[in-house]
């Protein structure tokens, strides 16, 4: 009986409004904890899988050797590749395509590469306006991996002792 | 310059200042209620730990202008299978009743468009007007969703409308007199004469009926999101699903400013001594109305929708019986020594 009055009179006194009410009046003078994006970033792993890039040796050889272990490996089979012997005996690809709208960025390829050409950056904030802009080709991927190049390679060595 | 106007116009005079006087009072509104938009969305962001829109201008100031040039450009849609006429009518009919009501309102001392006597009945008819919008929206859209949320606006507005008619009758009765000015001028001489206090429960019910009269959070049931959509304007795009916008935020508006000077003593200053009585009346008034409609959004960041049938109970079980005990406690009181606590 006196459980329900108390009940009654706590209720007719809005007193779990005005608990709930004095909790967000105490959030509005909280610091914010938006991050604005384009100008703050959240920080970052050297192991985030991004945007694909191919890399270079140092001295402007291309590291990929046309393995198709990456286009073998890639379970959205995203990755197209074709290859031909070069007149220095060695086999490069001719065509190395990675469709963007089709890849789910898990890093098998990153994984399979013998040669540590196929990587993937921490470049997320890319776009194309029509379908066809997400198809990366070599060329485009060879110019992101020249590009980011020390980011990649300090992002490479930060992770060596784990693999 | 006045005088010779009045003499240059001649008998369309009275036409012309009333006009002027008309758009002195709406263009404000307007621009409030554009920023009201931006403020809800500041305070529920600040509340939410978030910053709110601040990419439009500096402290996204000109979010609202975006917004609403974006709304303009839009294509106004009407529904194959809807009432045209009553379609179109549906928006008309819920801004023009929350904007006429304003012709009553003293602003300060002698600064109102029209000082009727039964100014407080005036604005209790336009606020009731307002649902017609509501339900003819909702009905004329030939859609269920628009419909089930016109029907449950209806109720809901129907049911506090009593509630709210009450918690002003013991305005009424403290002040006696039904124009507003003179309720403002009952309340005159600091913040203990004013009407929140000796009708402290009546203002309470007041402003929670408010609340559910302008359909806001946690009352808006005709909206219901969740379930139905966006209730009576799911239909509506472009501008006339703005001008219900409007509407929305006029009557909030509207609603405040009627709090404050029914139990916030209108245009008189807190205290009735030197550095309070030197601001103008109409600025005291604007920082109450301020302060209730911080209220309002502070109650849309904190509590979730009442459930329809809980909206129910406390209107017709908890607010009338409240407001009704309260008017027959005042009326005996001012049968006694104490009257002079409710002059």
């Amino acid at each position: 009986m006196l459980a329900k009055i108390k009940t009654v009179l706590s209720s007719l006194m809005l007193v779990e409004l005005l608990k709930g009410m004095a909790l967000t009046g105490r959030y509005f003078f909280a610091r914010k904890i938006t991050i604005q994006f384009p100008e703050e970033r959240t920080p970052m792993s050297p192991r985030f899988r991004g945007l694909h890039a191919l890399r270079r040796y140092p001295n402007g050889e291309e590291r990929c050797i046309a393995c198709k272990l990456c286009e073998a490996v890639c379970p959205a089979m995203a990755i197209t590749i074709e290859s031909e012997q070069r007149e220095d005996n060695t086999r490069r690809t001719t065509r190395y395509d990675i469709d963007l709208t089709k890849c789910i960025f898990c890093g098998f390829c990153e994984e399979s590469c013998p040669v540590d050409s196929i990587v993937e950056t921490r470049i997320f904030d890319y776009h194309g306006e029509k379908r066809g802009d997400l198809l990366y080709t070599k060329p485009m991927l060879l110019a992101v991996g020249d590009k980011y190049e020390t980011q990649i390679a300090a992002d490479r060595s930060a992770d060596a002792k784990y693999r | 310059m006045i005088a010779y106007l009045q003499n240059l116009l001649g008998p369309a005079w009275p036409v012309v200042w009333t006009l002027v006087k008309i758009v002195a009072i709406v263009a404000p509104i307007m621009g409030a209620v554009a920023y009201l938009t931006l403020a809800e969305r500041k305070v529920i962001g600040f509340m939410q730990v978030r910053m709110g829109p601040n990419r439009v201008g500096y402290f996204g100031l000109l979010q609202p202008i975006a917004d609403g040039l974006k709304l303009l450009m839009k294509e106004i849609i009407i529904p194959s299978a809807a009432n045209k006429t009553l379609f179109l009518l549906g928006p008309v009919l819920a801004i023009a009743p929350a904007l006429a009501a304003w012709a009553v309102v003293p602003f300060d001392v002698d600064m109102i468009l029209a000082d009727i006597d039964a100014g407080l009945l005036y604005i209790l008819a336009m606020t009731s007007v307002a649902v017609y919008g509501v339900i003819i929206a909702g009905w004329a859209s030939n859609s269920k969703y628009a419909f089930l949320g016109s029907l449950r606006s209806a109720a809901q507005i129907v049911s506090y409308e009593i509630a709210m008619g009450f918690a002003l009758v013991g305005v009424l009765m403290c002040a006696g007199s039904l124009n507003l000015g003179k309720i403002v001028v009952a309340q005159a001489g600091g913040f203990w004469q004013w009407y929140w206090l000796p009708l402290f429960p009546l203002f309470i019910v007041y402003f929670i009926s408010a609340v559910a009269e302008t359909n806001r959070a946690p009352f808006d049931v005709a909206e219901g999101e969740s379930e139905i959509v966006a209730g009576f304007h799911v239909e509506y795009s472009g501008m006339a699903f703005a001008v219900f916008f409007l509407a929305e935020y006029a009557n909030m508006i509207l609603v405040c400013m009627l709090a404050a000077i029914m139990f916030l003593g209108g245009w008189q200053p807190l205290l009735d001594v030197a550095p309070f009585n030197m601001i103008p009346g109409f600025l005291w008034l604007i920082i109450k109305v301020a302060l209730l409609l911080f209220f309002f959004l502070w109650f849309r960041a904190t509590f979730p929708r009442y459930r329809y049938d809980q909206i129910m109970r406390w209107g017709w079980k908890v607010f009338i019986p409240i407001t009704l005990v309260w008017i027959i406690v005042v009326g005996g009181l001012m049968q006694t020594p104490l009257a002079y606590l409710f002059h």
